[in-house]
């Protein structure tokens, strides 16, 4: 698991990068946590310095949507979906377990 | 006979176009028309990644899995050469004709080309595939490069040929590259960034025409320079491809206005059942009191489903998009979004200039209409959602 950040260090709406072998990006919606792959998988634009929209990332470069639940991308241009990392939050931190979908996630 | 929908253009356009037909529960054929034998592909990379060798066919092609359910019936390799005058059949070059209840045109636009220039080797003009796989052909032989326009297409041919390794200069008429798009003040800050990375911007200069016999020798500017080179990169706009409609009463707009088909703000042409999308359509725009013609992959990706609603009959209200395009230049990612005038403010609101990394808001009347970021994505992507007031939707 790597440490990402206290939870009151990622308010509502706010989006993290944590680097590791490939960067993740951690997000808060409305007080759950998600994290996915950081990096478009269009080109090489960050997730985390998307637009947070509902349960969904809009990319900062060309408006790809992620689903931050199941990674799915809904629009173009984009064609494979993000993977999906298990958020786990303890004792006031937030971790990802890096490789381990989320719960849920396809 | 079932009803069946033709596509006349396939690229982002026409391809988002069918995509939102099925989407808006349309179950009759789709004839999807291209003149191009590729199936649609992605024009930004070809003067980025898909130019340096960094993307391949593959990275750049338009359609998905998904697409395989949309059911669309193909005819690549076939330009259209006439709509009849009630828009009810597609005429193709081949003799044959498409019937069809409703027409989506989508024939973007062509390169404008150097007068002078045809039949001389080593001149490239970039808007196509095939042209963009000629023009890598003969930068991977190194050497000598003049681009002949300072837009954002010759900019990052620029951009993407010094990293190729090539000795590049850039031509530019006007005192200031990129100065309608971003006015003078940020234009010129944009520009520098030639400067920065080794390639020599020649402004406020005319081409008085090409030298050589067989194969481009040098450039002759107006004030008597004499550019020897190799290959030659004219990146001077781009013109509507309408020609084709113009006996089909479909009105096209004047000169001044690139001949683009005429469009309500929702897609609609004078011809009922008839819509045009994408770099094509001049689209009425309600905040610039006339029709613009939006040469921006965004446009053509997102105006398609208006335009297709309209063709279906739904009569929603035209949304009012911002409009959004960007463009990747000597590792630097320029955003621009809104609608800039003359007189309007252009205010560094963060980051700085000189370090190319700012975000920068132009201004009328104290608020903001349009903001531009250099390597500043994040910040970009809110201030652009503010001009377009965001409607949360709930999870
Ligand atoms: C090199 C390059 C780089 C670009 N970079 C950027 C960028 O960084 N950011 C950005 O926002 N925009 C960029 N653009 C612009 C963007 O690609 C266009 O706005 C977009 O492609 C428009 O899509 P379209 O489908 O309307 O037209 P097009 O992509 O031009 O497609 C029209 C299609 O119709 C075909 N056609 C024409 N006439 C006929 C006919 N009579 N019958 C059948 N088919 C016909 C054409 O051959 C073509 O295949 C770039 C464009 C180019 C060329
Ligand atoms: S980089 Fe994300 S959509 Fe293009």
């Amino acid at each position: 698991m790597i440490p990402v950040c206290p939870t009151t260090a990622l308010p509502p709406g706010e989006a993290i990068r944590v680097e590791a072998d490939e960067p993740i990006a951690v997000f808060n919606v409305d007080g759950d946590f998600y994290a996915i792959d950081d990096t478009c998988t269009h080109q090489d634009a960050s997730l985390a310095d998307g637009w947070l929209d509902g349960c969904a990332v809009e990319c900062p470069l060309h408006a790809s949507c992620f689903d931050l639940r199941t990674g799915k991308v809904s629009g173009p241009p984009a064609k494979i979906p993000v993977r999906t990392h298990r958020v786990v939050v303890q004792d006031g931190m937030v971790y990802v377990q890096p490789g381990t979908p989320a719960d849920g996630a396809a | 006979m079932s009803p069946t929908v033709a596509v006349v253009g396939a690229s982002l356009a026409g391809l988002s176009a069918a995509r939102a037909l099925r989407a808006q529960s349309y179950g009759g054929r789709i004839v999807v028309i291209g003149d191009e034998v590729h199936a649609p592909y992605d024009r930004p990379p070809l003067s980025k990644g898909f130019l340096a060798g960094t993307a391949s066919l593959d990275d750049i092609a338009l359609s998905a899995p998904d697409d395989e359910d949309l059911g669309l019936e193909w005819r690549l390799g076939t330009p259209a050469v006439g709509l009849d005058r009630l828009g009810r059949s597609v005429l193709l070059d081949d003799g044959s004709e498409v019937r069809a209840d409703g027409v989506v045109l989508a024939t973007g636009a062509r390169a404008r080309r150097l007068p002078g220039s045809e039949g001389l080797a080593g001149v490239h003009v970039l808007r196509s595939l095939d042209d963009a796989l000629a023009l890598r052909e003969d930068l991977a032989a190194g050497g000598r490069l003049v681009v002949i326009g300072a837009g954002f297409i010759g900019a990052e041919v620029a951009s993407t040929a010094r990293r190729l390794g090539l000795e590049v200069t850039v031509v530019e008429t006007q005192p200031v590259p990129l100065a309608g798009p971003l006015g003078a003040e940020m234009g010129a800050v944009c520009a520098e960034l030639h400067a920065d990375h080794g390639t020599r911007l020649l402004t406020g200069t005319g081409v008085a025409g090409l030298a050589g016999t067989g194969r481009v020798e040098a450039v002759e500017l107006t004030d008597g320079t004499r550019l020897p080179t190799d290959v030659v990169v004219v990146g001077i706009g781009a013109a509507p491809n309408t020609e084709w409609l113009a006996h089909s009463g479909v009105a096209l707009g004047n000169g001044a206005l690139g001949n683009g088909v005429l469009t309500d703000e929702r897609g609609a042409t004078n011809i009922p059942g008839v819509v045009a999308v994408g770099d094509c359509a001049a689209a009425w725009s309600a905040p610039a009191e006339r029709h613009v013609r939006t040469e921006h992959w965004t446009t053509a990706l997102e105006q398609p489903a208006t335009a297709v609603a309209t063709l279906l009959g739904a009569g929603e209200p035209a949304p009012t998009p911002v409009p959004y395009f960007w463009s990747d230049q000597y590792g630097a990612r320029i955003q621009f979004a809104g609608s800039r005038r003359e007189g309007d403010v252009a205010r560094v609101v963060e980051g700085s200039c000189a370090d190319r990394s700012f975000l920068v808001a132009y201004e009328r009347d104290g608020e903001p209409v349009a903001v531009l970021g250099m390597n500043q994505p994040r910040l970009f992507t809110r201030w652009r959602r503010q001009l377009r007031s965001p409607v949360p939707t709930p999870c």
